[in-house]
């Protein structure tokens, strides 16, 4: 304890730090093991295990954060408050080189480290994470050559689905095979929708022109849920359904039957590519 | 266009006539009527102008004659033309008189900060009705409060309004009336077009509520292309308004820019100068860089619309992208013109109500200044998962992630100044303090977003939504209830009533975190933004989420009748200085003179010495009583 | 001003500011089309529709739309239609518009129909050339899609004022499809029809009561 003039003052920045590491001690591991595993996305498939990853690692990292400053704010009311109705200065300190040079060093290492994992992640270990890279993806996983392409069109206000390795017949419904992985070729023939495969942890906006790819390896069967997520127009909130992930000879039972319902219309499909500009091309009429 | 004599006034009626506010109207109405019609005979041949029953151009000649009717009619062309005829330089109209000066064209920044005030306050009702409105909608995972292309009309105009009118929320007020009496000038380095950019607000807001007679609005307050192509007319007035703002955001910030650089008092180094007109300066340079290129981006919508080009039609060789780029090179930036007055706002009143001085004052500036610049190298992340060049995205999430550091800045100076502080619980200091827990939560959820693999799920969502909501409402909007309770006792020289002020306070924070950390939870869960349809298991959550949303409206009520219990009924004057301050705005008398001082002041000592032992005051207000001093 | 007068007029603007806000709610937020309910009941129900080029009357005289039967026999500018649930709805759709072509081909074929089919002028087909289609009605939430084929360029007597007569030159189609749980479901037209708007999806496209609306299954 110092004293100043006779008055004992409490080491107040001891105290604040103990509280705050008992908290962290307590919260971080029940965030890591207990709230962790129920973290989004739900785990279907290795890219929303990866997403679902990254967010344990940053609840576990700002939460300490956030508790830190909030347990200093709280302690500071109770403690620093002025108890008199008059109004009496406090000690007037400007600054201190030593704190301020502590505070931007941990908050700059800890947010490089955080952007050096981040790309680690997005770029080597997470392979894309289920995010639209565009045409040309900079993170492609092993393999990637041999990847199911399913080709997403959105249109308003529905969704198509095209498989060009199945004789590029088109389908309303999705169905994607277990344990594969899946490049969907995300596309759009009008406004800009967005392709959001919740439970698979996929989303790429569906941009009119461009081949917006995303890599995804289901590792569950059942189904998920297909959302647009990005404002197109009337019907964007009901531009919603489901789509399965099957075992590999259901879906063969499956593309085959989707192939045979779909004969008909075969023959007037355009010639499968990777963007379409079907008209009208500006206006109508 | 000299002041006035009070003696000589004439009646109310004929004070009617003249360059005020009504003539403006009537005005604009006519060239609403000339513009339409004269884009009806531009349109004969075009047909796809006839053929659609939607005449764009029309529509936008109309806005266009319309809003320079309300500003010639309020009298803004009268000084360029009383020039040309040889008349006199004059700064100075309208300056004195009666209440009716707030409704013309006056060159008195007090004047203007206070038609701010009200101006952009009335928009941001409005703007909450619609939230308001939305919520109920939400209450049920099916349609069934107004049908859908009303609902994505209130979505867009809920947002459009508040960003169009927040981004003044608090440099249009406070930044007009306060900066020059803080750096000690008598007025702004252009008051006439200070005066222009308030007027350009209630014409913007209005043009932007004609849109629900045009079919209303389809495309969110982003309007991206080419959904916005497609719009119905009510795009027009959202591409009109937007236009107009960003002119308004422009002239701003280099009129506030200029003032803070060139007309500081004598002794107002750098190094004195409040942190609140720092946030200003810093606000005032993102402001004059970026909202040219929103004016660029809505140019481009508007020749699409109206002059078949293509700019952002991806068959005949545009590109979405166009359009997303530039609106987020402006958009981005915009977020913090929303950001930086709040903090600028916070840390001006904490020293005031903690008696300490503003602890790293040149950190905070540094962060202010670092965010500043970060700001522009930051867009992308609106993009992440576009399309847009995967290469490019470690780099932007680096720069999302680095622009943590400087506003981090922010939150050690509240902390320091706290550190064995002697706090004042006022309504203010709650305000303030509250800023700092939502902008905690809100900056904190900002950096999952900037992570691109958890971006992946959270892009598009409610956890967007509540991100920056947050950081926005949590921030900026109680900051700026906190300088209206801060301020209003120097600008309109009334008290308001303090209960009522505590009222609003608990009910707006309380249920404000009610209402938007279960929405985190709601983008986790799979609901994208802009619905009205969601899956059933999450109508708990947002029945819970619209009933605190209601709770916040109430506490808007609350504060509307205690502005006017305390400014209409109740009418206490209130003291020269309520909160002790050491801030040199509180060391002129209440009302303020016309013009701020008598003498220019000299400033003796920066304003947050609280504490030092024989701080000199703040300023010398008669400064040829001493001997010439250096700074 | 007097305290009386003041209170006069806080009261006055409040009643101002409360009329707007309800006038906005009633006037403009609510405003739907009226709800056109189909003949008969459940378990089996009739809904009649004709699609016209130009409805040729204010608000809109040149859009396209679509217009209802009521079970008098009169023609309603809606697209709010009203089945029961649990039942077999029969719809008859006549045709008045030319061809404008499917963006995307895939919804030339029939699809929620029962049979699969359509009956367009009295022959059953499986498919439609996606290049004869001139609307499409489509039910996404029961996967019902179906294409309207248009009339002939050169087609005589093509009707331009709604509501059009069956002396006009018209196609007629006939599907019928099952309706499940009640709800509130969206249904609208796939071909870009919206003349002169971009990308053929402006204008009535996007408006409730012309080319998309409501089915309430109850």
């Amino acid at each position: 304890m110092t004293t100043i003039a006779g008055e004992r003052i409490p080491r107040h920045g001891i105290r604040i730090l103990a509280i705050w590491l008992v908290l962290t001690a307590i919260s971080v591991p029940l965030i890591v093991w207990v709230l962790g595993p129920h973290l989004p996305p739900p785990h279907m498939t290795v890219e929303s295990g990866d997403q679902r990853n990254a967010n344990i690692v940053m609840t576990a990292l700002l939460f300490p954060i956030a508790l830190l400053v909030l347990t200093y704010f709280i302690y500071s009311f109770v403690f620093f408050r002025e108890t008199s109705d008059g109004i009496v200065d406090g000690p007037p300190i400007k600054g201190h080189a030593g704190a301020q040079l502590l505070w931007i060093v941990l908050t700059s290492t800890i947010v490089l480290a955080l952007a050096v994992w981040g790309s680690y992640t997005l770029l080597a270990g997470a392979h894309g994470a289920g995010g639209g890279q565009g045409p040309d993806p900079a993170a492609k996983p092993p393999g990637w050559q041999n990847a199911l392409p399913v080709q997403v069109i959105g249109q308003q206000w529905e969704w198509t689905f095209r498989y060009p390795t199945y004789g590029g017949i088109e389908t309303r419904d999705l169905a994607i095979p277990d344990n594969t992985l899946v490049a969907f070729h995300v596309t759009s023939i009008d406004v800009t929708h967005s392709f959001w495969a919740y439970q698979l942890g996929v989303k790429a906006d569906a941009v009119a022109g461009v081949d917006n790819i995303a890599y995804v390896h289901t590792r569950h069967t059942g189904f998920f849920q297909i959302r647009c997520a990005e404002l197109c127009g009337l019907w964007h909130g009901h531009m919603s359904k489901k789509g399965r992930v099957l075992a590999s000879s259901a879906f063969q039972s499956w593309i085959a039957a989707a192939q045979k319902k779909n004969a008909s219309i075969v023959k007037y499909l355009p010639k499968y590519s990777r963007v379409y500009y079907p008209a009208p091309l500006r206006r109508a009429g | 266009m000299s002041a006035t004599p009070i003696a000589a006034q004439p009646p109310v009626w004929r004070r009617l006539i003249g360059f005020n506010m009504l003539t403006g109207l009537v005005l604009g109405i006519g060239g609403w009527f000339l513009g339409a019609w004269i884009g009806g005979q531009v349109a004969v041949g075009h047909p796809y102008l006839q053929g659609t029953d939607q005449n764009d151009v029309g529509i936008y000649m109309g806005y266009l004659f319309g809003v320079i009717g309300w500003l010639v009619g309020l009298g803004f062309a009268n000084y360029p033309i009383g020039r040309l005829l040889g008349r006199p330089p004059t700064l100075r109209h309208h300056e004195t008189g009666s209440w009716t000066r707030y409704f013309r064209l006056c060159t008195d920044h007090k004047v203007v900060g206070i038609q701010y005030l009200f101006g952009v306050g009335i928009f941001f009702f409005i703007g909450g009705l619609n939230a308001m409105l939305m919520r109920t909608e939400l209450l049920r995972p099916v349609e069934q409060a107004w049908p859908a292309s009303q609902y994505l009309t209130l979505v867009s105009l809920h947002g459009t309004m508040m960003i169009m009118m927040t981004s003044a929320f608090i440099l249009g007020p406070f930044g007009n009336y306060f900066v020059p009496i803080m750096i000690g000038a008598r007025r702004m380095a252009f008051p006439r077009i200070e005066a222009l950019t308030f007027w350009l607000v209630p014409a913007a807001g209005l043009i932007l509520l004609s849109a629900i007679a045009f079919g209303g609005i389809a495309t969110g307050w982003t309007g991206y292309a080419p959904l916005a192509d497609e719009g119905r007319a009510g795009m027009d007035a959202y591409v009109m308004s937007f236009i107009l703002i960003a002119i308004s955001l422009t002239l701003v910030g280099i009129n506030l820019m200029a003032t803070i650089l060139t007309m500081r008092a004598p002794g107002m180094s750098w190094t004195r100068l409040p942190i609140f007109v720092w946030s200003v300066l810093a606000t005032s340079i993102l402001q004059a860089l970026a909202a040219p290129v929103l004016v660029a981006a809505m140019l481009m919508v508007l020749m699409d619309r109206a002059a078949n080009t293509s700019f952002f039609v991806a068959s005949v060789g545009g590109s979405q992208y166009l359009y997303e780029n530039l609106f987020w090179f402006f958009g981005h930036p915009e977020v913090y013109i929303l950001a930086l007055p709040g903090f600028g706002i916070v840390l001006e009143m904490l020293p005031v109500f903690a008696r300490k001085p503003l602890w790293g004052y040149r950190l905070a500036v540094a962060g202010m200044l670092g965010v500043t610049l970060l700001s522009f190298m930051v867009w992308q992340h609106h993009l992440f998962v576009s399309g847009m060049n995967a290469g490019l995205r470690p780099f932007y999430m680096l720069t999302t992630e680095l622009i943590s550091i400087p506003t981090g800045f922010i939150f050690l100076n509240a902390i320091g100044t706290l550190w064995r502080a002697r706090i004042r619980f006022t309504v203010p200091m709650l305000f303030a303090l509250a800023f700092f827990f939502n902008f905690l939560i809100g900056g904190l959820s900002g950096v999952f977003l900037s992570d691109v693999p958890s971006d992946v799920t959270t892009h598009g969502s409610y956890f967007v939504m509540a991100h920056f909501h947050y950081t926005i409402v949590g921030g900026l909007v109680f900051a700026f209830f906190g300088a209206v309770y801060y301020w209003l006792p120097k600008m309109l020289g009334f008290e308001l009533n303090e209960t009522l002020g505590k009222i609003h306070f608990w009910l707006f924070f309380v249920f404000f975190n009610l209402t938007f950390f279960p929405l985190f939870a709601a983008g986790f869960l799979d609901m994208p933004r802009r619905v009205s349809t969601y899956a059933p298991s999450l109508q708990t959550l947002n029945i819970f989420v619209s009933a605190s949303a209601y709770v916040i409206g109430l506490s808007m009520l609350i504060f509307i009748a205690n502005l006017i219990w305390s400014l209409v009924f109740v009418r206490q004057p209130a003291a020269e200085n309520p909160w002790a301050s050491r801030g040199l705005e509180w060391q002129v008398p209440t009302p303020v003179p016309i013009e701020n001082f008598d003498r220019i002041p000299v400033i003796t000592s920066g304003p947050y010495e609280y504490g030092v032992p024989n701080a000199p005051p703040v300023a010398d207000f008669a400064p040829g009583a001493l001997p010439a001093a250096g700074r | 001003m007097n305290r009386g007068a003041r209170a006069l007029a806080v009261a006055t603007g409040v009643a101002f500011g409360t009329a707007l806000i309800v006038y906005y709610i009633v006037s403009y937020l609510m405003v739907a089309p009226p709800v056109v309910a189909a003949t008969g009941s459940k378990p089996r129900v009739h809904l009649t529709l004709q699609t016209v080029a130009s409805y040729g009357n204010p608000p809109h005289p040149d859009w396209v739309s679509y217009l209802a039967r009521d079970p008098h026999g009169k023609w309603v500018h809606s697209t709010v239609l009203r089945v029961p649930a649990y039942s077999r709805v029969d719809v008859t759709i006549y045709q008045f518009d030319t061809a404008t072509g499917l963006r995307n081909p895939f919804w030339g074929q029939p699809r929620g129909t029962i049979g699969g089919t359509i009956n367009v002028d009295g022959k059953t087909l499986n498919v439609l050339d996606p290049n004869l289609a001139s609307h499409t009605f489509a039910i996404p939430d029961l996967g019902v899609s179906v294409p309207l084929k248009g009339v002939g360029d050169n087609a005589k007597n093509q009707c331009s004022v709604a509501p059009c007569t069956l002396a006009q030159a018209h196609t007629t189609v006939n599907f019928s499809f099952m309706t499940g749980k009640p709800g509130k479901l969206r249904w609208q037209c796939f071909v870009p029809c919206a003349f002169g708007f971009p990308l053929g999806f402006g204008g009535p496209m996007q408006s409730i009561g012309w080319m998309d609306g409501y089915l309430m299954v109850q």
